[in-house]
C-alpha cells in the first residue's frame, strides 16, 4: 500500500513534466490507433468477402471485359447456385474528388449474392422497375445527402456522356464491416444505351460473380470455369472473392507497408520522450534513492518504484489516448467520406495500443532502474542532481 | 556581452542520455518528414520527366488516361496530318499511334499479380522519347511477336527478363530487349509492335496518338483546331502536363498523409524538447541567478537557452537527414490509382528537401525551448540564488 502511494506521490511531484509526458503518449497512441485503422480499412474489402462467392475476370487483366454469353455456360456447372455480373462504371459525380465506386450489375441476380446488403423489399421492387434507377449505400447517401427519388448526375469516363440516375433504393450493411459506399445501376440500361450509340462495346461485362453452395468446392469450381474458356478469345481467371480483393490490396502494398512502418515510428518517438522523462527523474532523485537504500530498502524495491512510476504515466496516457481515438477516428472518417468504405476501430487495434503503451512504459524504465539499483549509497548521497 | 556558446554546449554534453533521447526523438520526426518529401519528389520527377514539353498526347475526351481512351483509325489519321507535326530523319512524320492496355503479371518474389502497362508503339515511338534507351538486347522487329521490357518490369516480373516469354492474347511473346528510361514512367512499361498487339487483343482502335511539335509555341493553335473539329471527340494535352495529371491523386495522398503525420509526430518531439529544457532550467536555477548577478541580462539568458534548444533541434535534424539519405537506395512500386497500372519510383533527396527538413528540426527545437527559456529569463536574481 505504501509502495503504491509512494509511486503516486512521485508521479505527481513534477506536475508539468508528468502532464507533458502523458500528453505526448496520448498523441502517439491516437496516431498509432488511427494509422492501424487506416491499414485495416485497406483490407476491409477482403475482410467483408464471403467464402461462397467466386469472381471470374478476364485472364489478361481486369481492364478486359468478358462476353455476356459466358453467363449461361458458367451457370450450368454443378455447384453454381447463382451467377451475376458487375461492370466498373467509373462515373464522376461533379468532380474527381467525390469518389465512390459504381457498378453496372445484373439487377435481378446481383443482390441474391450479397445478403449483407439490406434493402427494403418495396425499394428493391422500385429499383427493378426503373431502368434508370440506382441503388446506393448508406454511406454514399449520408456523405452527399442523397434521398430516395433524387437524381444523381454522373459524367462517364469509361462510357462517355452525361448520365443521370434516380435513387430508388438505399442499402444498409448487415455488419459494421459491410461496404456501403457503392452505387449500383442496371447493366441492361448501360448496354442498351451503348447499343443506341452503336458502340462496339455492347454485350460485355466486367466480372462474373458466382455463388456456390459449398465453399469447400471453391478451388474445384474455379478450375472448372477456367477450363471451359481455355483457348477462347477471352480466357478467364476465377478466384475466391477474398483472393480477388487481396489482389487489389497487393497492388498498393507498398503504401500499406509504409503506413505500418510509420505507425511504429511514432511509438519509438514517444519511447524516446518517455525514456528521457524517466532518466531525468531518476537522476534528480538519486540522493533520495540512496537515502532509501541506507534505510535498508533493497535495489528491487527502488527499481519497482521507477518501473511503477513509468507504467503509471504510460497507462494514464494509454487510457486517455484510447478513449480519444474514437471521436478522432469519427471526425477523420467524416472528412475522408467515401474514400475509405469501412473505417472502424477494431478490438485488436485497442489491444495493440495498450500493449504499445505498456511496452513504452517498461522500456523507458529499464536504464534508470538499472542505474539506481546499482548506485553505491555514498556516491548517491553526494549527488547534487 | 552574451553568454559563450561553450556554456550551452557543455550543458548538453553533461546530460548525455537526455540529450541523446531528445535529439533522437526529433531525428525520427525529421526522418518521417524528409522521407515523405523525398517520396513526393521521386514521384514528381518520375512523371514530369516522363513527358517532354514539345510532345503532345491526344486521347479521347474525358478519358483521363490512355487505358480508358479509344481513338478510331479515321480520327487518328486526321490527327496525324496536322500541319504542326515535326518531321524526323528521312521526312518521316514524328507521330506515333499507340495502343495501351493493362495485363496482369505475376511478381518474381511472390505469387501476387499486378497490372503492368503494355504499350503498342509505331516505328517512331522510340524516337519520340529520347529518354528511352535500349540497354540490353535489341529493339523488337516490326510485325513480330517480340517485345521489350522496361528495367523495373524486367527485374520484378516473371517472364519479363531478356530471353523469357510471356503469354497473353493467345500468343507467346519473347522479350528481346530491356529499356532503361532513366527512372521515368516508361521503366514500368512493356513495349511491342502496335499492329501485332492490336490483333492479339482484338482491339481495332488506338488508345492515344503522340506527336512531336515543330515549334512548342504552336500548341495552343493545334489544341484549338483538334478540339473544335466536329469529326473528332478528342482532347489534346502537352505530354508533360498529361503525366503530371496522372500522378496528382497519388502525389496529393502522399503529401497530405505525410504532412498530417509530420505535424502529429512533431507534437511528440516538441514535448520531448520542452521536458528536457524545463528540467535544464530547473536544475540550473542557482546558476542562472549567478549569471544574472555577474551582470548578464535577461535577454542573454533567454538566448542561451534558446541556443540550447536550437542545438538539440539541429542535432536531431542532422541525424534524421542522415537516416533519410539511406532511403535513396530504395525504390517503391505501387499502383497509380489514376491509370490503374504499376509505377516504380524512388526516394529522391535534393537541396530543397535538406533545407526544409533542417528548418523543420530547428522550428521544433525553438517551439519546444521557447517557454522554458522565457521562464529562465524571468527568474528573479535573489530568489534563484537562494534556490540552491
Amino acid at each position: 500500500m505504501h509502495f503504491l502511494k509512494l509511486i503516486l506521490r512521485n508521479t505527481l511531484r513534477h506536475k508539468l513534466r508528468t502532464s507533458l509526458t502523458v500528453l505526448g503518449i496520448v498523441v502517439a497512441i491516437i496516431a498509432f490507433g488511427l494509422l492501424r485503422t487506416v491499414v485495416d480499412a485497406w483490407y476491409a474489402g477482403a475482410e467483408g468477402s464471403s467464402a461462397t462467392r467466386l469472381v471470374t475476370r478476364n485472364a489478361i487483366s481486369l481492364a478486359f471485359p468478358l462476353p455476356i454469353n459466358y453467363q449461361e455456360r458458367i451457370h450450368k456447372i454443378h455447384g453454381v447456385t447463382v451467377i451475376s455480373h458487375a461492370s466498373w462504371f467509373g462515373g464522376v459525380y461533379i468532380t474527381e474528388k467525390n469518389f465512390f465506386p459504381q457498378f453496372a450489375v445484373d439487377a435481378k441476380t446481383y443482390f441474391d449474392l450479397y445478403p449483407e446488403y439490406l434493402i427494403a423489399p418495396a425499394e428493391m421492387k422500385a429499383f427493378i422497375g426503373d431502368r434508370k434507377g440506382c441503388v446506393i449505400g448508406r454511406k454514399v447517401a449520408d456523405t452527399y445527402g442523397f434521398k430516395i427519388g433524387d437524381t444523381i448526375p454522373l459524367r462517364g469516363t469509361i462510357y462517355p456522356g452525361a448520365w443521370s440516375l434516380t435513387v430508388r433504393a438505399i442499402y444498409d450493411g448487415a455488419q459494421a464491416r459491410t461496404d456501403t459506399s457503392q452505387l449500383f445501376l442496371h447493366w441492361d440500361y448501360l448496354n442498351e444505351t451503348l447499343k443506341k450509340a452503336s458502340s462496339r462495346r455492347t454485350d460485355w461485362v466486367g466480372v462474373y460473380v458466382i455463388g456456390i453452395s459449398d465453399s469447400d468446392r471453391a478451388a474445384e469450381i474455379s478450375i472448372e470455369v477456367d477450363k471451359i474458356f481455355k483457348n477462347s478469345l477471352a480466357e478467364t481467371l476465377t478466384e475466391t472473392e477474398k483472393a480477388f480483393q487481396l489482389g487489389f490490396v497487393a497492388m498498393t502494398e507498398a503504401i500499406v507497408i509504409a503506413i505500418r512502418v510509420v505507425s511504429f515510428v511514432v511509438i519509438f518517438i514517444i519511447l524516446a520522450v518517455m525514456a528521457n522523462t524517466m532518466a531525468m527523474t531518476a537522476r534528480e532523485r538519486i540522493s533520495e534513492y540512496a537515502t532509501l537504500k541506507a534505510l535498508g530498502f533493497g535495489p528491487r524495491f527502488l527499481a519497482g518504484l521507477i518501473y511503477g512510476e513509468s507504467l503509471a504515466i504510460a497507462l494514464a496516457g494509454a487510457v486517455i489516448g484510447i478513449l480519444l481515438t474514437f471521436p478522432v477516428a469519427d471526425i477523420f472518417s467524416k472528412q475522408v467520406g467515401t474514400l475509405f468504405p469501412v473505417f472502424g476501430i477494431t478490438v485488436e487495434t485497442i489491444y495493440m495500443q495498450a500493449v504499445a503503451a505498456i511496452a513504452v512504459g517498461v522500456t523507458a524504465a529499464v536504464l534508470p532502474a538499472f542505474r539506481v539499483a546499482r548506485v553505491p549509497i555514498a556516491e548517491g548521497l553526494q549527488s547534487i542532481g | 556581452m552574451s553568454i559563450p556558446l561553450s556554456y550551452t554546449l557543455r550543458n548538453l554534453a553533461t546530460r548525455k542520455l537526455t540529450t541523446l533521447l531528445t535529439a533522437g526523438g526529433m531525428a525520427l520526426v525529421v526522418f518521417v518528414f524528409a522521407t515523405v518529401l523525398m517520396l513526393e519528389e521521386g514521384l514528381r520527377k518520375t512523371l514530369v520527366e516522363t513527358g517532354s514539353p514539345d510532345n503532345v498526347v491526344v486521347t479521347r475526351r474525358s478519358a483521363g488516361n490512355e487505358v480508358q481512351s479509344v481513338i478510331g483509325r479515321d480520327q487518328a489519321v486526321v490527327v496525324e496530318n496536322q500541319p504542326e507535326v515535326a518531321n524526323g530523319a528521312g521526312g518521316l512524320r514524328l507521330t506515333s499511334k499507340e495502343t495501351v492496355v493493362l495485363i496482369s503479371l505475376t511478381k518474381r518474389d511472390s505469387d501476387k499479380f499486378s497490372n503492368v502497362l503494355i504499350r503498342g508503339v509505331g516505328q517512331t515511338g522510340i524516337e519520340l522519347r529520347p529518354q528511352v534507351a535500349i540497354v540490353k538486347g535489341r529493339m523488337f522487329r516490326p510485325g513480330s511477336t517480340e517485345i521489350i521490357a522496361g528495367k523495373s518490369v524486367a527485374e520484378r516480373y516473371q517472364g519479363a527478363g531478356i530471353g523469357e516469354t510471356l503469354r497473353f492474347g493467345q500468343r507467346e511473346w519473347t522479350v528481346v530487349g530491356m529499356m532503361d528510361a532513366g527512372k521515368t514512367g516508361f521503366d514500368s512499361e512493356i513495349w511491342g509492335d502496335v499492329d501485332q498487339l492490336m490483333q492479339a487483343f482484338r482491339r481495332p482502335v488506338y488508345s492515344s496518338v503522340i506527336l512531336k511539335l515543330n515549334d512548342p509555341a504552336a500548341f495552343p493553335q493545334l489544341k484549338a483546331r483538334i478540339e473544335s473539329d466536329p469529326r473528332l471527340t478528342l482532347e489534346v494535352k502537352q505530354e508533360s502536363v498529361f503525366y503530371a495529371e496522372q500522378s496528382q491523386l497519388l502525389a496529393n495522398f502522399i503529401r497530405y498523409l505525410g504532412m498530417v503525420l509530420s505535424i502529429i509526430f512533431s507534437v511528440g518531439a516538441i514535448i520531448g524538447a520542452m521536458i528536457t529544457m524545463y528540467a535544464s532550467v530547473a536544475n540550473r536555477t542557482a546558476e542562472i541567478g549567478t549569471l544574472r548577478a555577474l551582470g548578464f541580462r535577461r535577454k542573454n539568458i533567454l538566448s542561451a537557452f534558446l541556443a540550447e534548444a536550437l542545438m538539440l533541434g539541429a542535432a536531431g535534424g542532422v541525424a534524421g537527414l542522415v537516416l533519410a539519405s539511406f532511403m535513396q537506395f530504395f525504390t517503391i512500386s505501387t499502383m497509380n490509382w489514376q491509370s490503374f497500372s504499376e509505377l516504380a519510383f524512388s526516394f529522391t533527396l535534393n537541396l530543397t528537401i535538406i533545407v526544409k527538413s533542417f528548418l523543420f528540426a530547428l522550428i521544433m527545437g525553438l517551439v519546444g525551448g521557447f517557454l522554458p527559456a522565457a521562464q529562465a529569463a524571468r527568474l528573479n536574481i535573489v530568489d534563484s540564488l537562494r534556490a540552491a
